[in-house]
């Protein structure tokens, strides 16, 4: 009993990595009904970021604040320079657009920083007070972070009236104009927030998997399973997708099929969820006019 | 002059649908667009908003706003009621009435609109945590303006408001439309099918043919004209 | 074809075949890898260039070309030549089998179901419940073909990386005729009317479904030979080798080399295959970011690719001598 609680919370922890990575890829999706196949190595490459201002002698909470203003602007750099060219193209040259930046940003950060494993610090040491019989301080202390960006993000989007904005532009971006707003610093808000909820992600999941270029390719896959799962323009769904991948790749992993085999898991769910119901649990069924 | 229109044409893709329009519109006034359908009125209201290509000239309050982007030219103060009411369909109706005053930065005075709004049509009140998509044909009209009222506009732009509306609703809002030119003072611009409905409200119309106009003047003397009763009035 | 077209096609041939007396070994063998992704590339252009289908794990199939190949030789010693049809084969299953399910999904979804699968294969490669096939992680050795006996005995002894080169160019040609038949031809044509047009090309009579799980079917098997072909000339198979970044160079190739284009596929072969030499002396990641840029240079600038590139500057050679001058 005892392992399989550990294992669910485990889960929940790794859970919230993917629910954030998972609310990243909706957000996107939701102004651009694109997948953003680059949102894990944007993560990866502040995490670096991170890294090297914490060796440069920061902080902890002083680096993790500047590196979420990083990603942020790192976000709307690239929805500006990068994405807003092709927003017109058909459909492989944004995936080719994608995959170009996963695979710059994936050898540059290679070519900067080695590929050899760093290790990345924990704000939540093994020492404190923090952690219990089944969960260390780092998984119970970034559970609570995720929480604190999940809360920060409903509360902008439902009571400011930018959140409302960026919220129109998404769903309609005719109407949207009609009032004023400018819809394609929308876009580069949304991208900019994106980019920083992945940072965050990252910045917690390095302490675990330690620090490489390629740690977020598995983790990235997890993330559209999970977002596949809630319904992919769905933000609660994803998140509550994300909670549920990671209780279930644990599970999964320590009792039924072992570690090895957790990316297929990923896999058959995405291939599963996408032929069976593309809207997931809680997104919309879209009926296309012929 | 408020609105000033010369040789105004507009193309979708390489279709071109307007054919050299020119119209005048002074402060105050309530101007009315007829035609049949596909004569371009709607093209005209999307033209004005640059929500089509064109060339020629349009000036605004003495400003040119051909070439501006729809965003900044709402900022000037026109507000477009499109047809098809463009309602943000899963924001719940409060949403979409604070939506229509994003551009403004007093905050006090929009929270006063938004009552006077709710006072125009109690229906929207009662409905004002509802989803918008879910409201029925009239009370997504009646949202509709109100958002577009919640701008304190000095133009408005109206594009077949009584479509697809039941008669009683049509007068309904046509009658809180005249409250609003009085409380208001705000300048309309109206596109409507229904000729008669256009012209009792109307000072001065124009009338639109396969994109040029044909015929304007006041809104008195367009209704006394034999061929447009013959072919819009249908007596 | 024209009477110039067929001399210059002559020439062409008799040079490369006179190539492996030209150039080093190793330059022999980056050849004939340069080879063996061109019919990969031709496989995936077929299904994305020509068909619209975006495959971005295309590396699994060329993968199950090379396993197949392996065990084949390795555990039942069935000869090399065999195993490249064999490998054709079981990749047409293969592809036809996960075409089916792919015909629920567009153009994005596609590209994300085969995503999951490129970046997943290696760990199922890894899989210990099928280590005594796979070789675990260790993959499996091959050995490598000598030249057969008959030319020795005429007094001509090749090499085994000449023969190497000969047989893979053989197998290359005959896949490229083979595809230029099928592309040039009424298949062709209702491939590129589903890529355009699905719903007009179906009210012709187009059986939409048929065709794309078909197309799915035969580009498996090119990149299931050429991954045959490919294990023969490495001599090595490893589920390391088989990750996510081969599929997404094969992404570049066809994007780099010209979509929908037959000698795409060649130009693209030429780059995946040299980029990395030239630019590893610069650092190990150096290629990446230059196929990343390259790849946003063609997208924005140059979205025919190179064939598209060369087709241009042909056409534009070819223009001049015509024109009338008065």
């Amino acid at each position: 009993m005892d392992a399989f609680l550990h294992q669910v919370f485990a889960g929940l922890a790794t859970g919230g990595i993917y629910a954030s990575l998972a609310l990243a890829l909706v957000m996107i999706y939701q102004a651009t009904h694109l997948v953003n196949f680059a949102q894990g190595e944007m993560a990866m490459f502040c995490t670096y970021i991170a890294w090297s201002l914490m060796n440069a002698g920061m902080g902890y909470w002083p680096a993790f604040l500047l590196t979420v203003a990083f990603g942020f602007a790192l976000g709307v750099a690239i929805e500006r320079l990068v994405i807003r060219p092709v927003r017109h193209a058909p459909v492989l040259s944004t995936v080719v657009v994608f995959i170009a930046l996963l695979v710059i940003l994936n050898s540059v950060t290679g070519w900067i920083y080695s590929y050899t494993i760093k290790p990345f610090p924990s704000p939540f040491p093994a020492s404190s007070f923090l952690g219990n019989r089944f969960m260390s301080p780092h998984e119970l202390g970034s559970i609570g972070i995720t929480f604190i960006v999940l809360a920060l993000l409903y509360a902008f989007f439902r009571f400011t009236p930018l959140g409302l904005a960026m919220r129109a532009a998404a769903q309609n971006p005719e109407s949207s104009r009609l009032v004023g707003i400018r819809v394609g610093w929308m876009l580069a808000l949304g991208w900019g927030l994106a980019s920083a909820i992945g940072a965050i992600a990252g910045m917690m999941i390095a302490p675990i998997v330690y620090l490489d270029p390629n740690m977020m390719g598995g983790i990235l896959l997890y993330a559209f399973a999970a977002a596949l799962l809630g319904g992919i323009d769905s933000p609660g769904g994803a998140v509550l997708g994300g909670f549920a991948m990671g209780v279930l790749e644990n599970l999964l992993g320590a009792f039924v099929i072992g570690n090895e085999l957790k990316l297929g898991v990923a896999l058959v769910l995405i291939v599963g969820v996408l032929v069976v119901r593309p809207s997931g649990f809680f997104g919309k069924v879209h009926v296309t006019r012929v | 002059m408020l609105l000033e229109v010369k040789d105004l044409h507009a193309s979708y893709g390489s279709t071109r649908v307007l054919h050299g329009i020119d119209l005048g519109m002074e402060e105050g006034s309530i101007t009315a667009l007829l035609g049949a359908n596909g004569a371009g009125k709607t093209t005209t209201l999307r033209a004005l908003c640059a929500m089509v290509k064109t060339t020629g000239t349009v000036s605004f309050a003495g400003q040119r706003i051909d070439g501006r982007a729809t965003e900044d030219i709402v900022r000037l103060g026109i507000a477009h009621v499109p047809d098809g009411r463009g309602t943000f369909a899963n924001l719940t109706t409060e949403e979409n009435l604070r939506l229509g005053a994003y551009v403004r930065r007093d905050r006090h005075a929009i929270e006063g609109d938004l009552q006077r709004v709710y006072g125009y049509f109690p229906r929207l009140k009662e409905r004002r945590a509802q989803q918008a998509g879910t409201l029925s044909g009239g009370e997504q009209q009646m949202l509709a303006l109100s958002r577009a009222l919640m701008l304190r506009p000095r133009l408005l732009l109206l594009d077949e408001p009584s479509f697809g509306l039941a008669p009683m609703i049509v007068r309904e809002l046509f009658d809180i439309l005249r409250a609003v030119k009085q409380a208001e003072r705000v300048s309309m611009l109206l596109v409507e099918q229904s000729a008669a409905l256009a012209l009792d409200f109307a000072d001065r119309a124009y009338l639109i043919e396969t994109g040029r106009i044909v015929l304007s003047g006041t809104a008195q003397d367009i209704r006394r004209d034999d061929a447009v009763r013959r072919s819009y009035l249908g007596y | 074809m024209t009477k110039k077209n067929f001399l210059v096609s002559i020439i062409f041939l008799l040079v490369v075949c006179a190539l492996p007396f030209l150039v080093s070994d190793y330059r022999l063998f980056q050849l004939t890898l340069v080879l063996v992704y061109a019919i990969a590339l031709l496989g995936l252009n077929m299904l994305t260039g020509y068909n619209g289908q975006i495959s971005l794990g295309h590396g699994a199939f060329y993968a199950i070309g090379a396993y197949c190949a392996a065990i084949l030789m390795d555990k039942y010693g069935v000869p090399y030549w065999a195993t490249i049809p064999l490998a054709g084969i079981v990749c047409l299953v293969a592809g036809f089998l996960f075409g089916l399910p792919a015909l629920r999904l567009e153009g994005l979804y596609l590209a994300l179901a085969t995503f999951a699968l490129g970046v997943s294969l290696p760990q199922l490669l890894k899989y210990h419940h099928l280590e005594k096939w796979t070789g675990g992680v260790q993959g499996i050795v091959i050995a490598k073909p000598d030249a057969p006996a008959v030319f020795a005995q005429a007094g001509l002894p090749l090499s085994a990386d000449h023969w190497l080169y000969y047989f893979t160019l053989a197998v290359t040609i005959t896949m490229f005729v083979l595809g230029r038949n099928l592309l040039r031809g009424r298949v062709g044509r209702a491939m590129l009317a589903i890529r355009d047009n699905p719903i007009a090309a179906q009210a012709m009579g187009v059986d939409n479904a048929l065709y794309k799980s078909l197309t799915f079917g035969v580009s498996a098997m090119y990149t299931g030979v050429a991954g045959a072909l490919g294990a023969i000339a490495v001599q090595f198979v490893a589920p390391d080798s088989f990750n996510i970044f081969l599929s997404l160079a094969f992404l570049v190739g066809i994007v780099v080399g010209g979509l929908a284009s037959i000698p795409g596929a060649i130009y693209g072969a030429l780059f995946i295959q040299f980029v990395p030499n030239i630019a590893d002396s610069i650092s190990k990641a150096a290629p990446w970011a230059i196929f990343g840029v390259f790849m946003l240079v063609f997208v924005y600038v140059l979205p025919a690719g190179v064939a598209g590139a060369v087709q241009m500057a042909l056409s534009r050679v070819r223009r001049n001598p015509r024109r009338v001058v008065p």
